[in-house]
């Protein structure tokens, strides 16, 4: 069974374990800055969000790439980068409208969440429960997808604006 | 069904791909002229950097990727479209019958109106051919002459300083990447080059380029009264969509090739894609030849869609760019010069080579530069083009700038807007 990072906001205390455990597991460093999951503070109203990569469908980072150093995994569904493929054009970046992708000037390579190869650390270092691994059952994708698909919300003017045809940016597999 | 596409670059690559998810049975013929497996153009830099080697230019990396599809590559060259009779007329002699037809011929560098223009050290930089011809030039101490700063110039810089050669750029327009960046952040890239020893003229034209008094050296003549030496010329002065070959077709042209919202032209069974197609622009609405990357992958896939007979209509692509100038990068998203009636703001730190400027139409964000700001940069695309209201974060970014990814996050979120909090 497929597998998925839920994200809850309301249950975000701001702690920044998981900043903390993203970087140090995937860059070897304590340091919030080389995270691929981010906090974000909302002072004025004391609230919390984490915010990564949701995996998503239409995978643009992906199609962007025009090296092909962007690549599905099959078994958890993360797009992943080949550093080795990478040449650092930073498309990807661009293309993301998420925000999630980012460039590392220190290797000349993008980053982004790879859900740590399918065992996601923020997840374990959570511990509030606000970033949860979790079976990815059909309420748990339609959450993902619904949390993916928010940014339109109300005027949609996203790439398929008319009917989501999910044939045409279905999984590619 | 029997699919045929003219041109191997992403747009043909991605759209043959797209097609093959939609229907295993169809026929997918991508007809290309350029001798190597479909490349990238893009890639091209970091080969000339010495980062990869040609085979890490390629848009995919197995041999046999294509043939599992089921994805047969021709080499030929497309000379005429019969678009009555759905046949294609080949350089080889042959013909080719389709039932649906994409154009994905991309675009070719537009060769400078200069006398001398056609003298051997004078190139552009397009294909791998170029780029092999541009390895043996510039070699070290080698002094080379960039004509043309645009992105593509730019990107470019970099590429060759590392191969030792002596840069000296000269553009016409009154700054550098003038179609993509501000005078302010023009000008800070412009500061940086020259920090980085490249020589920058702009406002000034090449007017004759001769053979230099030295063997094997050019003489490059500008209207400014300057003459350089060069060993290598690389010019660099736009792209023009390779649509010749319709001519007579009866195929809508313009400047590039006329496409709808579907990436249909104005024969029904014929599509365009990537740099070729004069598609829609998003923050527009009106027609434009973008010549980018994402442009061609958006198209390739949302063209093989329709043609797969999956109506997917879209409200066009957003123009954008990220630029590495020598090792400051620079982005460009929409419409960055501002929107009618419009709000901006910017964020200036020539000390730290940083900008930001946001331009707004009401409450939502349409277009921007940056310079030195990478974080989370895509969001700008995001919201752009899902056209999200800012509401009151409007006001929070036109104090600071650098907070576009906090927006997003509180406008999309279950968070402080969204749950009726902030
Ligand atoms: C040096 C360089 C750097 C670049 N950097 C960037 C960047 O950083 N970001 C970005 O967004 N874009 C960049 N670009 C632009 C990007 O590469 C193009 O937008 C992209 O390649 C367009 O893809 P395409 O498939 O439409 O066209 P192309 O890649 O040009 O492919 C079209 C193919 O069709 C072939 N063809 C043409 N006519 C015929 C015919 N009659 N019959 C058969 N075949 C034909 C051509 O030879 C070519 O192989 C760069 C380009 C260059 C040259």
């Amino acid at each position: 069974m497929l597998k998925a990072l839920k994200l809850e906001p309301q249950h975000c205390t701001g702690c920044m374990q998981c900043e903390m455990a993203c970087s140090y597991e995937n860059e070897g460093v304590f340091n919030p800055a080389k995270s691929r999951i981010k906090v974000f503070t909302f002072h004025e109203a004391g609230r919390f969000a984490p915010y990564t990569c949701t995996q998503c469908e239409e995978a643009w980072c992906m199609h962007a790439c025009p090296v092909e150093a962007i690549t599905l995994n099959a078994q958890t569904g993360a797009k992943e980068v080949a550093d080795a493929v990478c040449v650092g054009c930073k498309v990807c970046t661009i293309a993301c409208p998420f925000g999630t992708v980012n460039y590392n000037q220190a290797t000349g390579k993008v980053i982004k969440c790879d859900l740590c190869g399918g065992d996601p650390w923020c997840a374990k270092a959570c511990p509030t429960g606000a970033i949860t691994w979790t079976d990815a059952d059909q309420t748990g994708f339609q959450r993902m997808y619904a949390w993916a698909q928010q940014s339109p919300a109300g005027e949609a003017s996203y790439i398929l604006p008319q009917k989501k045809d999910p044939a045409a940016y279905g999984p590619s597999a | 069904m029997d699919h045929v596409i003219v041109g191997a670059g992403p747009a043909g690559i991605i759209a043959a791909e797209t097609l093959r998810k939609h229907d295993t049975d169809c026929g997918i013929t991508i007809i290309g002229d350029e001798p190597e497996p479909p490349y990238s153009r893009m890639a091209i830099p970091y080969l000339l950097a010495k980062q990869i080697d040609e085979a890490g230019t390629y848009l995919r990396k197995h041999d046999r990727h294509f043939d599992e599809l089921g994805i047969e590559i021709v080499r030929d060259r497309v000379t005429g479209v019969d678009a009555t009779a759905n046949s294609l007329a080949l350089e080889s002699g042959a013909s080719r019958g389709f039932d649906k037809l994409l154009i994905a011929t991309g675009s070719r560098p537009a060769t400078p109106p200069i006398d001398g223009v056609a003298s051997p050290g004078v190139l552009p930089c397009w294909t791998l051919c170029d780029a092999r011809r541009i390895i043996e030039w510039a070699r070290p101490g080698a002094e080379v002459v960039l004509i043309g700063a645009g992105f593509i110039g730019c990107i470019i810089l970099e590429a060759l300083a590392t191969r030792g050669a002596t840069l000296t750029v000269v553009e016409s327009a009154d700054r550098m990447v003038a179609r993509m960046m501000n005078a302010t952040s023009a000008n800070l890239i412009r500061k940086w080059c020259e920090h980085k020893g490249v020589t920058v003229h702009t406002g000034a034209t090449v007017t004759a380029i001769e053979q230099g008094r030295a063997g094997g050296t050019l003489a490059v003549a500008l209207d400014n009264g300057t003459t350089l030496n060069a060993n290598l010329v690389i010019t660099a002065t736009g792209v023009n969509p390779n649509i010749e070959f319709l001519d007579g077709s009866g195929i809508d042209t313009a400047q590039g090739m006329r496409v709808n919202n579907q990436l249909q032209s104005s024969v029904a069974d014929i599509y365009a894609a990537g740099d070729v197609a004069e598609g829609i622009d998003f923050s527009t609405g009106g027609h434009a030849v973008h010549a980018i990357q994402p442009t061609a992958a958006e198209h390739g896939r949302i063209a093989a869609s329709n043609m797969a007979g999956h109506t997917s209509r879209y409200h066009g692509s957003v123009i954008m760019n990220v630029l590495d100038t020598m090792g400051l990068i620079s982005s460009s998203f929409g419409l960055w010069d501002g929107a009618d009636g419009g709000d901006a703001t910017e964020l200036v730190d020539p000390a730290r080579y940083r900008y930001l400027n946001l331009q707004f139409e009401d409450d939502r964000l349409v277009g921007a530069n940056s310079l030195g700001v990478t974080e989370h940069i895509g969001v700008i695309r995001g919201l752009i083009q899902t056209r999200v209201k800012l509401g009151k974060w409007k006001d929070k970014l036109m104090q600071d700038p650098t907070r576009v990814m906090e927006a997003y996050v509180a406008r999309t979120q279950a968070i402080g807007y969204n749950a009726h909090v902030l």
